[in-house]
């Protein structure tokens, strides 16, 4: 799959984009009620879902461009801005409230300098905050790319960030 | 010879470190030069004691928990291959007395088998149902489930064979089955446990309903939030195709039943069925008028029976040992069993399935040991972020739909989050109103508009600006969206601001009361 980023200009590396999102998008555009699907293949590959895909999927599913966009905005999973590299979300539902998320999503806040959808200014992390990851007798819970954390402290949350920083180094 | 040693696969025992303690079980077990076979299970739901290691020994299995990659060591040093004595033991896992106490019919095979392994599904009783079915008219099998008391496990708590039966009674070309797995409920996670533990006895109950209305063609909408289940369900699915429990003719019946898995995206109104064929069919998820039911006119505009994932999974059980033995179990018009999720702010988190009526406090202090902070218990919310708060006034309520309405509370999906007494009333009600902001699909004014001003009155109400009047303003607001709400979302959460604000008034600055 290719990987770009939003730097990208040459006209070459733009059409290579659009080949690719269109081959994603065959591959899965047949089904009844393809459009999720489709998108969550897109961002499966990509990591987000850019301005371009848009027209691309609308032409391929017979759908206008505005159908499109009111889907993949309705939904808090797609995203319209590349992640940064890691993504941590923190569940911020009564049962990690229970145990505390509330104090671990400000000390995530404090150490990242970052709110949530926010990315730090590297590039290496975004936080996202998440209601239920259903892990609630194991609160708070975390979860970071597709790895969930049960019972986060502080000092395990710190944990988890040092070993992401090392990772992306 | 051989000994089986079982690590949990499932999400919430992996969250908690139980991936490096299979690993590190291989390695010691290869290094000492010990035959083992890991079998990597589903969760028992004793989470406290999670990552759960057991062992198979003649005398029965025996468990260790909670065990880190760091004891494995020790544990293998200790004998635990034949059962010996170590800090982490916990004896036989059949009489720790939180599983003992329980009945478990739906979650029979969870956590004691391989939840990918078709040949573990069918020596513990698995497709039984499906074979008795196929012996059955359809109608044969809706009266079964519905003399079998089965109520709608999603929360709503409909007479699960009278949805069936309308499904049934609609003539069309084709028909739908839909699994409702967007679990979004914050303090639930059974149908995570089922997907990730037995998934079998979801595709079996699918199918079995399929036969039944006729519908052959069957989706489970699973929530994004669990990659876990996902992979675990499509891995499950491509072995019941391969040995043909699904297709183009089921065990070779003639019967056509083809499932797949929709992945949701985040959106939680989705749970609510008819937001959810929205998602199906590639829309937004808003919420449909009814009627028409989606039994008549569901997806793609098809006769389409929807189901929670509990309600299915405990189909295959009343068809295998008929619908008198699940009626058996529970009171009043709450039959069959119920598997309980408790979590939050408790001691012994986990899953307890059983019959309905046991009362909470047994199940927050017999179950649960009280809360994990040791202070006393609060406050409990049962039913999810929909669900009313309950006070220990409260607590001697049974475990029954019927007595929780009575209470001005919801059963719901079977979930209860446990705060201790530092918790702000306040601020959990305004927590509700903010999610409702957040999560409201926007077709109705009460829930779009209302939920916003909610969180702007609770503000002024805590800030004590004009509060008597502030007071009964959010009761007109509650009001409003009580009855006014096209869905749930909207139409439910007054139960947590108005539970709370009912019971807790001291946390809204109320006259005379203690301002914490």
């Amino acid at each position: 799959m290719t990987t770009t980023t939003p730097t990208t200009t040459s006209a070459t590396a733009h059409d290579d984009l659009a080949a690719s999102m269109r081959q994603i998008v065959d591959a899965h555009r047949s089904q009844p009620g393809a459009l999720l699907p489709v998108l969550h293949a897109l961002q499966d590959a990509l990591g987000y879902l850019p301005p371009s895909a848009v027209p691309i999927v609308a032409e391929a599913l017979n759908l206008s461009r505005a159908e499109v966009h009111g889907v993949l905005t309705f939904y808090h999973h797609f995203r319209t801005t590349p992640p940064g590299r890691h993504t941590v979300r923190i569940c911020r539902a009564e049962a990690c409230q229970s145990m505390g998320s509330a104090a671990l999503e400000q000390h995530a806040r404090r150490r990242l300098g970052i709110g949530f959808h926010d990315t730090t200014p590297d590039g290496a992390l975004s936080l996202e905050p998440v209601y239920c990851l259903g892990n609630c007798a194991c609160s708070p819970a975390v979860m970071v790319d597709g790895d969930l954390y049960g019972r986060v402290t502080a000092a395990r949350l710190d944990a988890l960030l040092s070993a992401i920083a090392v990772d992306t180094k | 010879m051989k000994v089986d040693v079982f690590v949990p696969r499932d999400a919430a025992a992996l969250s908690l470190g139980a991936e490096a303690v299979a690993l590190a079980v291989s390695t010691e077990a290869a290094r000492r030069g010990l035959d083992v076979r890991l079998v990597r299970s589903g969760s028992r739901g004793l989470f406290w004691l999670e990552p759960l290691v057991e062992v198979a020994t003649p005398a029965g299995r025996i468990a260790y928990g909670p065990v880190s990659a760091d004891d494995v060591a020790s544990l293998f040093d200790a004998g635990f291959l034949a059962g010996g004595g170590h800090a982490l033991k916990q004896g036989l896992t059949e009489e720790i007395p939180y599983l003992k106490r329980q009945e478990r019919l739906t979650f029979a095979r969870v956590g004691i088998t391989d939840p990918i392994s078709l040949e573990d599904y069918l020596a513990h009783g698995g497709y039984r149902g499906l074979r008795n079915a196929l012996d059955m008219t359809g109608a044969a099998i809706v009266q079964a489930v519905t003399d079998s008391g089965l109520r709608g496990r999603g929360g709503a708590a409909f007479p699960t064979g009278i949805k069936w039966n309308t499904v049934l009674g609609v003539p069309a070309d084709r028909k739908y089955v839909v699994c409702n797995a967007d679990e979004g409920d914050s303090g639930t996670f059974a149908d995570r446990m089922i997907m990730e533990g037995d998934p079998f006895v979801l595709i079996e109950g699918m199918t079995i309903a399929g036969i039944a209305v006729g519908a052959t063609q069957g989706y489970v909408y699973v929530r994004s939030e669990y990659p876990h289940a996902i992979a675990t369900l499509n891995q499950a699915i491509a072995l019941a195709y391969m040995h043909g429990y699904l297709g183009e003719s089921v065990l070779r019946s003639g019967k056509t039943f083809q499932l797949e898995v929709r992945k949701a995206a985040g959106a939680y109104v989705c749970g609510e069925e008819t937001a959810m064929l929205e998602s199906i069919e590639g829309k937004r998820g808003m919420v449909r008028f009814k009627p028409p039911l989606p039994a008549i006119a569901g997806l793609f505009g098809k006769p389409t029976l929807i189901n929670n994932v509990l309600s299915l999974a405990a189909v295959p059980i009343i068809l295998d040992k008929g619908a008198a033995f699940y009626r058996e179990y529970g009171m009043g018009r709450s039959r069959g069993t119920l598997p309980i999720q408790l979590a939050g702010n408790i001691r012994h988190g986990g899953l307890i399935e059983t019959a309905f009526g046991i009362t909470l406090h047994e199940v927050l202090y017999d179950f649960g040991g009280g809360a994990a902070s040791g202070r006393p218990i609060r406050a409990v919310q049962v039913g999810g972020p929909l669900g009313a708060y309950l006070p220990e006034s409260q607590f001697d309520t049974p475990i029954d739909y019927e007595a929780f309405a009575a209470n001005w509370a919801v059963l719901g999906h079977g979930g209860v989050v446990v705060f201790d007494d530092t918790v702000d009333m306040a601020a959990m009600a305004r927590f509700a109103m903010e999610f409702c902001a957040i999560e409201s699909c926007g077709k109705c004014t009460p829930c779009r508009i209302g939920s916003t001003r909610g969180t702007e009155v609770i503000d002024r109400i805590v800030a004590r600006i004009d509060h008597g009047k502030n007071v009964k303003l959010l009761r007109d607001l509650c009001d409003t969206m009580l009855n006014g709400s096209l869905c749930a979302l909207g139409g439910m959460t007054p139960y947590p601001v108005l539970s709370a604000l009912n019971h807790f008034p001291e946390d809204f600055g109320a006259e005379g009361a203690k301002v914490a």
